[in-house]
């Protein structure tokens, strides 16, 4: 067959579609959200009808993917690395409870922080669950790992974590895809109590599953995924894991590493090839993409064995991601550069859309909050975060999904006033919700901008599970509707903006700002679409 | 044949299609292909850039390593100079010289060109006037991948299937400007190399 040129991350949708699944479940999230775009648009999924609506949050896609696996059916839940600590009640839980259908949790993760808050790696929940994970180290794999996953997860009765990161999501290669599996028949779970986690029989499932931990050792040990490459000099064993591999290579183009290669993309660590590498080599270095997970765990603590290098002794830095240029510097090898960057280079950082309707809002509240100096105002995730820079300036906080409400709250209770909060309709939808209520039920005095653009713009545009929704969910919380106020924010309304702002911080309770208008971006996108659907 | 392409530029001028008409052309010569690209945060106004690597043998790396690229392509030309430390010592700098200012610090506009053409083996192109005068000023981009053809080893009609194939669901029309930007961008980068 043809191979398809495909992106890391298409390549595990095409690879869920073909091995069976009946649904994926996901918030948006760079670099995980083109694994669902992919199957939204691909011809099979469609006609098979496989589910593949946007969630509000990753836990609501988790519990639901859960919900299909129980149901006896194949399942993806995709989230990128932070969206798993919003799942991560229920990803521990299930690995207790085990599956029926087979499931497989997607998690991308952003090494360098390139659209993140942090550097996160994902293959540490793993661990903490006590699951298999999957780490492809090309896009192939990434496909290969998608399509027999789900097979490995009903084979071993827990949900496998594929995890991929930044580079390998959104790089593109060709792959050959494979026959497509049937999806499978509803079914009921063999053990009807299995999901039922009341201490006593959590109990039982939690020993069933420490129970299992040698055999997944085996099954990391016996996997296509794990090689031993033998190697003539023994002076050093290198380790790499996922994508690191490649940059490794990169550094042998005619195939000719000297050094014993253990490529790992399937944990447990497999044991027993760790032990060969520790027999025949006199050091061993470790090339990972995230964290030291492999180096941590093979490092002696009392520093008496084998020398272990890595991320932990400089040989490879602490933090970021890997490139073929940092392994050849850990390995002694020519890293010789271009020309260097001239000194006129300036920084390029992102920055608001010309036109977009963060910018009024932000124009309007700078004008009004100056009365009461910097400091006030607590944001979230999403693009109205880059009001944080220049020329805006005008947010003082970024930490998670739905942050902004809770932290104003926060503040508020401890007597800074005004407190702000600014927050995206769909992270409203996400996180917001639960702090809103919060705030209603003790009528804290702080003023929640719910900056709308009827979009989840950051992540390219998807839908916002609020979207038409937002006031009846404020109402519905509490708040008192002559306190939610609704504006399009455009320069011609900016006195009018002025005005509302004034009137709602000086409002001691809880009032809700709606400033609504369209992403331009989704909006050029949709005229775009309508002219190219005219002209056919 | 390997070719090592640093493909650069701001968020949102939509380096992408040039990618893919490339990756279409190498993909439609049997070659391998490795393009990693840039999403999220950065589509937002900022730096951008796109490795691309192309080759006969199967590739290991996603990304480039310093001092081997065969090529950077960029369409604005302070970007180009971001990535020289990329370069290899017979690679190529082609560059669009209509600068895209969207920060408050960007640098002197001769001093930016200047720096370009102490380079020892560029080309600077003025893609936007090249692309109006095909014919749409939104063909910019393949102005920039004509002016970078005679530097990538990939017969040059596969490049136009790679055109036919990226625009064609928009129509001859688009085609046929986006090809003669392409002839336009080629000749150009032949004379002034």
């Amino acid at each position: 067959m043809h191979k398809q040129l495909l992106l890391g991350v298409e390549a595990i949708g095409q690879g869920a579609i073909d091995g069976g699944m009946s649904g994926v479940y996901a918030y948006p999230g760079t670099p995980s959200t083109e694994i669902t775009e992919y199957i939204q648009e691909n011809k099979l999924a469609i006609e098979r009808g496989l589910h593949s609506k946007w969630s509000a949050n990753e836990k609501t896609a988790y519990e639901t993917a859960l919900g299909m696996s129980y149901a006896g059916k194949r399942t993806m839940a995709c989230m990128k690395h932070v969206g798993l600590n919003v799942a991560a009640d229920a990803f521990i839980n299930s690995a207790i409870t085990g599956v029926n259908g087979g499931f497989i949790v997607t998690v991308a993760d952003d090494p360098s922080m390139h659209s993140s808050q942090n550097e996160q790696d994902s293959r540490y929940y793993g661990k903490f669950a006590m699951i298999p994970v999957l780490e492809p180290s090309n896009q192939q794999e990434a496909y290969d790992m998608a399509r027999e996953g789900f097979e490995l997860s009903e084979k071993t009765g827990v949900p496998v974590m594929l995890r991929i990161t930044t580079r390998l999501a959104h790089s593109r290669a060709g792959v050959d895809c494979k026959a497509v599996l049937d999806e499978n028949q509803t079914a009921m779970p063999q053990d009807a109590r299995q999901f039922v986690l009341l201490p006593g029989i959590a109990r039982r499932r939690y020993k069933s599953l420490l129970e299992k931990q040698a055999a997944f050792v085996k099954l990391s040990e016996g996997s296509k995924y794990n090689n031993y490459y033998e190697g003539e000099e023994k002076s050093l064993g290198i380790i790499s894991c996922g994508i690191a591999y490649n940059y490794l290579m990169e550094n042998y183009p005619e195939g000719d590493c000297p050094y014993p290669v253990l490529k790992i993309s399937q944990y447990p660590i497999p044991e027993e090839q760790v032990r060969k590498m520790e027999a025949e080599c006199d050091e061993i270095l470790v090339l990972e993409e995230g964290y030291p997970l492999v180096e941590e765990h093979l490092k002696d603590f009392f520093g008496k064995g084998t020398q272990v290098k890595g991320r932990l002794d400089g040989s490879l830095p602490r933090d970021g991601e890997l490139n073929p240029d940092l392994i050849a510097k850990a390995l002694g090898k020519d890293t010789s550069t271009g020309p260097d960057v001239p000194g006129l280079v300036a920084n390029r950082p992102p920055a608001l859309c010309q036109g977009c309707g963060h910018q009024d809002a932000y124009e309007a509240m700078n004008e009004v909050l100056a009365d009461y100096g910097k400091g006030h105002v607590f944001s979230d995730i999403g693009c109205y975060t880059l009001g944080a820079l220049p020329p805006y300036e005008t947010i003082n906080s970024c930490v998670d999904m739905g942050a902004s409400i809770t932290m104003a709250k926060g503040a508020s209770d401890a007597g800074l006033l005004p407190a702000v909060a600014v927050i995206g309709d769909s992270t409203f939808a996400h996180s917001g919700i639960t702090g809103l209520l919060d705030a209603v039920n003790e009528n804290a005095n702080i003023t929640v901008v719910i900056s709308d653009n009827e979009s989840v713009s950051m992540t390219g545009g998807q839908d916002s599970s609020a979207q038409g929704k937002i006031e009846s969910i404020c109402q519905g919380l509490g708040v008192d509707p002559e306190h939610i106020r609704v504006i399009v924010p455009l320069k011609k309304n900016h006195e009018e903006l002025v005005k509302l702002f004034r009137e709602e911080l000086a409002y001691e309770g809880v009032s809700i700002i709606i400033p609504r208008r369209e992403c331009i971006q989704r909006a050029s996108r949709r005229k775009r679409n309508l002219k190219r659907h005219a002209n056919h | 044949m390997k070719s090592n392409i640093i493909l650069a530029g701001v968020g949102g001028q939509g380096i992408l299609s040039i990618a893919a008409a490339l990756g279409t052309a190498a993909l439609e010569d049997n070659l391998y292909i490795k393009q990693a690209e840039t999403h999220g945060m950065s589509q937002r106004g900022g730096a951008v850039v796109s490795h691309m690597r192309i080759s006969d043998k199967p590739i290991a790396s996603d990304l480039i390593k310093q001092g081997t690229a065969d090529l950077i392509l960029s369409v604005e030309p302070m970007e180009a100079l971001r990535y020289l430390p990329f370069l290899s010592e017979t690679g190529y700098l082609v560059t669009n010289t209509t600068p895209f200012i969207n920060i408050p610090n960007y640098p002197d506009y001769e001093e930016v060109m200047a720096a370009v053409k102490e380079q020892p083996r560029f080309v600077a192109i003025d893609a936007d006037q090249m692309a109006k005068d095909a014919g749409n000023a939104r063909s910019s981009n393949m102005v920039m991948l004509g002016a970078a053809s005679p530097f990538i080893d990939i017969d040059f009609k596969m490049l136009e299937d790679g055109i036919r194939n990226v625009f064609g669901r928009k129509g001859e029309e688009i085609v046929e400007i986006n090809l003669k930007a392409l002839r336009a961008g080629r000749e150009f980068a032949e004379n002034n190399k």
